[in-house]
């Protein structure tokens, strides 16, 4: 039996916000958890299990890290070279599918997230 | 509609039956004939079914296997290197297809080249394990029973997952009734359907038969190859091999590459060549470079062999209609990433199926460019191999490279010559895109400066030795 991917401890950073980042990652084993800082403040953001991906959006905008990525328990992940994923959405567009799944939940998610903050903020 | 029954799909359909538009697209209830459950037929009908699903269109795929990947040895054996390349892991990953542990013998994270002037050893520069060292079927004839299993099944798993039937069956026929393909058995039994996909590898008898007996089909061209395996134990292989393929570039005439890949208890040999034989093989293991791999300087007995062929040229055409070849049965990559190659040919074909239709009209548009571009690449790959084949004969060119290889992998600056050694070695990139690294001028002059530098009097390069390894020391 083996594993792929890089091992992360617990705890142990993956990226940070504001870092620049020309690569994604696959969760092979454990969990990670996403957070963001903003005013000071840390907001943990969400969970993410094996066959979950993060850090994609670096790879279609030159945009820094919006969030820190940390490992909340022995980890492994897969590396996805930027030009790895291009070329293969080049070559078969239909491969960007599941990632353009995953960003519209993440995007209802935070939507729905969002209504909520709005409702709970004009209640007097 | 006038009845029209020949002995094969390839001849094409009269104008008459073709003319329906209904009748060149899968409708609800269609079925699909997948004939071979290697990673292509896996592959597939995984992804003709999901993307059938993502459209709301249902669809029956039947898997015909005779064989069965729960065995050991030749049984559950596809006869294959076992690697799944580093770009194939990243798209099966985004894909959603995670190998899981027990699929994945070994992760590799580097290759060892082994020359007469030395050694070198080429990290990926993540020094992350993404090259999966797998079996085909549940492991060499008489292995241990062990708690990991076949890559070919743990796809066709996920195939039945989608809805994939599985019928254990021998295709012997494949023949065309009016707008139907109609599939025989071995067990005298027969079915009738909308498409057929032929998987069945390059060595299926299948292939001969669609040749013998279609107008115009010509199965791809093949060589023979030599597969082994070696039992050296776990803690052998951890010590002797670690995580690393080791690869071979010997003045030794018609072998065009081998490899040693260590996996769980085991290390598979995998010789590539011209009609691979005895004598190739005597002087292969007689070579210091290898005899140096193995405890003592050794080559032990080997567990099993095989002398698989492999597709040197693809099938012609690669499609009629109603009837499409994927994988080894069509297109594959010259040497390398067949499994990468059986991925790209079956999800052409799912999404030219699904989303266009099965007349060869459509194929021709939709699902034939793939496998024209990995024919064209693999002529470039060709162009490649022969003048690895140069360097195999040239030994102040071996020591330019060793030189330049050593040098960048300890330091931390352009990986040129590394990059393009990784990339032909792990099939992780086209051959076309390798070839145009090697054009570039600071490759060139990076070149030329080493074979200098390299073949001076005194110089260290002239002498046997190992660079990055640190564990053998060649003698000659």
């Amino acid at each position: 039996m083996a594993r792929l991917g890089k091992k992360f401890d617990q705890g142990e950073v993956i990226f940070r916000q504001g870092e620049k980042g020309d690569c994604m990652f696959v969760i092979q084993q454990g969990q990670v958890e996403a957070t963001s800082e903003a005013g000071g403040k840390e907001v943990r953001l969400r969970t993410m299990g094996p066959n979950e991906f993060f850090g994609e959006m670096a790879l279609f905008e030159k945009v820094a890290r919006t969030a820190t990525i940390r490992a909340i328990e022995p980890t492994h992940l897969l590396t996805i070279d930027k030009r790895n994923l291009l070329e293969g959405i080049h070559e078969d567009p239909s491969l960007a599918f599941r990632i353009l799944q995953t960003m519209s939940h993440r995007i209802r998610d935070l939507t729905e997230r969002l209504a909520k903050y709005e409702e709970t903020s004009s209640t007097p | 509609m006038r009845s029209n029954v020949s002995s094969s799909g390839f001849e094409r359909f009269e104008q008459s039956d073709t003319s329906n538009d209904v009748l060149k697209t899968l409708q609800d209830g269609s079925r699909i004939a997948v004939i071979g459950a290697g990673p292509a037929g896996s592959m597939f009908s995984y992804f003709a079914l999901s993307m059938a699903e993502t459209i709301g269109l249902d669809v029956n795929v039947d898997i015909f296997e005779p064989r069965r990947f729960c065995h050991r040895g030749p049984a559950g054996c596809n006869h294959c290197g076992g690697i799944v390349s580093e770009s194939l892991v990243q798209r099966l990953a985004i894909e959603g297809i995670r190998l899981p542990d027990d699929i994945v013998q070994r992760g590799i994270e580097s290759y060892t080249l082994h020359m007469d002037v030395g050694d070198v050893r080429i990290a990926t520069p993540l020094q992350e394990k993404r090259i999966a060292a797998i079996y085909r079927g549940e492991g060499p004839r008489n292995s241990e029973l062990i708690d990991t299993h076949s890559f070919d099944g743990y796809l066709l798993g996920l195939a039945e997952e989608k809805g994939a039937n599985v019928i254990p069956q021998l295709v012997t026929k494949v023949n065309r009734e009016d707008d139907r393909m109609i599939i025989g058995c071995a067990d005298q039994t027969s079915g009738s359907y909308e498409l057929v996909v032929v998987a069945a590898g390059v060595n299926s008898r299948l292939l001969e038969m669609l040749e013998a007996e279609s107008l115009g089909f010509a199965r791809p061209d093949r060589t023979k190859t030599f597969i082994c395996e070696f039992n050296l134990g776990r803690d052998v292989i951890q010590e002797t091999f670690g995580p690393s393929m080791h690869v071979f570039l010997l003045d030794i005439p018609r072998l065009e590459f081998a490899a040693l890949i260590p996996k769980g208890d085991y290390v598979t040999l995998c010789m590539l060549g011209d009609d691979i034989d005895e004598d190739l093989m005597g002087r292969f293991f007689a070579s210091p470079e290898v005899r140096n791999c193995f405890p003592g300087g050794e080559i032990p007995k080997h567990a099993c062999h095989c002398f698989p062929r492999i597709n040197v040229r693809p099938s012609h055409p690669v499609f009629g209609d109603r009837l499409v070849m994927i994988g080894d049965s069509g297109a594959t990559r010259l040497f390398k990433d067949g499994i990468g190659a059986a991925y790209r040919t079956a999800k052409a074909a799912a999404k030219t199926v699904v989303f266009h239709g099965v007349d060869a009209e459509t194929l021709e548009q939709n699902y034939a460019p793939m496998c024209r571009r990995i024919g064209r690449d693999n002529l470039v790959g060709k162009f490649v191999f022969n003048i690895a084949g140069l360097v195999q004969k040239a030994r102040f060119a071996r020591r330019g490279i060793l030189r330049m290889t050593a040098n960048e992998q300890q330091s931390e600056g352009n990986r040129r010559m590394s990059g393009v050694l990784w990339d032909l070695f792990s099939g992780s990139a086209s051959y076309t895109n390798v070839f145009i690294r090697t054009l570039s001028p600071a490759y060139i002059a990076g070149l030329m400066w080493n074979l200098v530098v390299a073949n001076l009097p005194g110089s260290d390069a002239r002498t046997p030795s190992v660079t990055g390894t640190g564990k053998h020391h060649v003698q000659h």
